[in-house]
């Protein structure tokens, strides 16, 4: 949208609009601070930290295995995916790798995360600029997602799924007819949303020149995943370094042009259909498998399973030591990176030995992304805010940690 | 091979070198740390992924400055750290990469180690007038009392409370 007017007013008469810390539009708590001169923003200082929890320095007396439901809480669209990447981090620094099975599980429950945390960006970010009918179709599919989950891990939103060494349980019987009949109704739903934005010129005129960056200024921002690639860069970890064997399956990087609004979107809603082609492989796999471990079999890491423990001295010992112990860790220090829903997640650990870790940092892919946000929308007006605001996908859970 | 090209083109500046898990690390000196960083930006390592910092309670360098660099084309990833004593500035590198901006500013809200040169040295997590750093070791982890107290910078006791005890 071009702005109207020219404000020519000096400097000293700004006026000054709070956006947050509690406003519709900012997806958990955000306060940003506009300098507005008429309608345009001189300047915005996005000022984060409500949802501080410090998880960082929680993580530091907890063991390892304790801070797995931490991480549910970084990113809460997608908290799987959170889980997945920090057990990973772990495993690298454990030097193991999980059982087959659950290398698929895995690679399943992160696609399916993904989906659901594009179909809650590109709901949120119409409905914030006035297209109410698409999030009422997305989020039907978020739904099915959501009750995909329940059956996996038990509850919907703070997952907890993955273990250090596997996963918490095998899927039950009844997930696979469901997850056949998203993978039929979800292209449906992405067409009929396509229908209903990509052509839509109010949709184009609110997103297309929004928010616009050039690659190398998207590099130096440190921008990852979907931005970055709309940006026409085709950085994608799955690919460049891939892990849970991401490169026997077959998927394609959507790459935009602008790195507008309407790019992102664009990537997003591809990145949709390519998820859900690995999501259809995922399930050819597990029939291909059968039925096999989901967790290592190696007691000092993984918890022995519940009938050993109350049948057997041994088990029960190890369970004794792992949950008063907690697993002994190499000296050393490792960055896991994988690609979220938003971007690189990245988890540092440093290990000096002993049940937990020394240091646990968290490098949240939309950090850095809404580090740029006083660049992204300086010069336009208000309602673009919004709709960047939208498009760079905050989540105040892992923006703040 | 980064590695032994800097060590050519600085001698002297890498004081430490692991690959742990394959995760390739140089120790660099304060001094030579900008000067490292401008090599690697042209091997092509032009991505900032993170600043961060651990306290490691040493007697001489107090903390270490860990930045993690990514080489987009060769997918090549570097981790620096630079150790600096505890009081002691560390060049920022706001203008070299923009994501520096916030992540050198967190290490400053919650190490509390000074960056010289950045552009708007504010605190970015926690309130402004906020007594202390929680992420150093000695900062206890229920907070002490800071709503009792307006005393900022107060030291707490060594015996607080921790989750595990």
């Amino acid at each position: 949208m071009e702005p109207t007017t020219q404000s020519t007013r000096p400097d000293g008469d700004r006026m000054i609009v709070n956006m947050g810390p509690s406003h519709p539009v900012t997806h958990g708590t955000l306060h940003i601070v506009l300098e507005l001169e008429g309608e345009i923003i001189v300047k915005a200082t996005p000022n984060i930290g409500y949802l501080h929890r410090g998880v960082e320095k929680l993580g530091e007396n907890l063991t390892y295995q304790q801070f797995i439901p931490l991480t549910d809480r970084l990113n809460y669209c997608s908290s799987l995916m959170n889980n997945v990447g920090y057990t990973l981090a772990v495993e690298k620094l454990l030097g193991i790798q999980d059982p087959p099975r659950s290398r698929v599980l895995r690679v399943l429950c992160s696609e399916l995360a993904r989906i659901g945390d594009h179909l809650v960006c590109i709901g949120i970010n119409a409905v914030d600029i006035g297209a109410f009918t698409a999030f009422l179709y997305l989020f039907r599919e978020r739904e099915t997602i959501y009750d995909l989950f329940e059956m996996m891990a038990g509850q919907r939103l703070h997952s907890s799924f993955t273990r250090i060494g596997g996963l918490f349980r095998d899927i039950p019987p009844e997930f696979e007819p469901l997850c056949e009949q998203f993978l039929d109704s979800c292209p449906r739903t992405v067409d009929e949303m396509e229908a209903l934005l990509t052509h839509n010129p109010i949709w184009a005129d609110r997103t297309k020149g929004v928010g616009a960056i050039t690659p190398e200024n998207a590099i130096s921002w440190g921008y990852t995943g979907p931005c970055l690639r709309a940006a026409g860069v085709a950085q994608d970890l799955r690919k460049a370094q891939p892990y849970l064997d991401y490169e026997t399956y077959e998927f394609d990087i959507p790459v935009g042009t602008t790195g507008d609004v309407y790019d992102r979107y664009l990537v997003r809603t591809e990145e949709i259909r390519q998820s859900l082609r690995i999501v259809r492989q995922c399930l050819d796999r597990l029939k291909q498998i059968g039925p096999g471990p989901v967790i290592i079999e190696d007691y000092k890491i993984a918890l022995p399973p519940k009938e050993k423990v109350y049948t057997r001295m041994e088990s029960l010992i190890h369970h004794f030591k792992l949950i008063m112990h907690g697993i002994d860790m190499p000296v050393g220090e490792v960055y896991g990176a994988t690609e979220a829903a938003n971007g690189e997640l990245g988890f540092y650990l440093v290990s000096h030995g002993g049940k937990s870790p020394y240091r646990i940092h968290v490098r949240p892919p939309c950090y850095p992304i809404f580090n740029s946000f006083d660049e992204q929308v300086r010069g336009r007006i208000i309602a673009d805010a919004v709709s960047v605001l939208g498009g760079m996908n905050v989540i105040a859970g892992e923006l703040d940690r | 091979m980064v590695i032994e090209r800097i060590e050519a083109q600085l001698p002297g500046a890498v004081l430490e070198r692991h690959a742990f898990r394959g995760d390739e690390t140089i120790t660099v000196a304060g001094t030579s740390f900008l000067a490292v960083v401008d090599f690697l930006f042209g091997e092509g390592f032009q991505m900032l992924l993170d600043v961060t910092a651990v306290d490691l309670e040493t007697p001489e360098y107090r903390f270490e400055v860990v930045y993690h660099l990514l080489n987009l084309a060769s997918q090549a990833r570097m981790r620096i750290k630079v150790p600096v004593a505890d009081g002691a500035a560390q060049p920022s590198l706001t203008g070299r990469f923009k994501s520096a901006d916030w992540s050198e500013r967190e290490v400053f809200d919650l190490f509390g180690i000074p960056f010289e040169g950045h552009p708007n040295l504010t605190r970015l997590l926690m309130w402004e007038d906020f007594p202390g750093h929680p992420l150093r070791k000695d900062f206890p982890l229920d907070g002490g009392d800071i709503f009792c107290s307006n005393d900022i910078g107060a030291s707490y006791s060594p015996e607080a409370r921790s989750l595990n005890a």
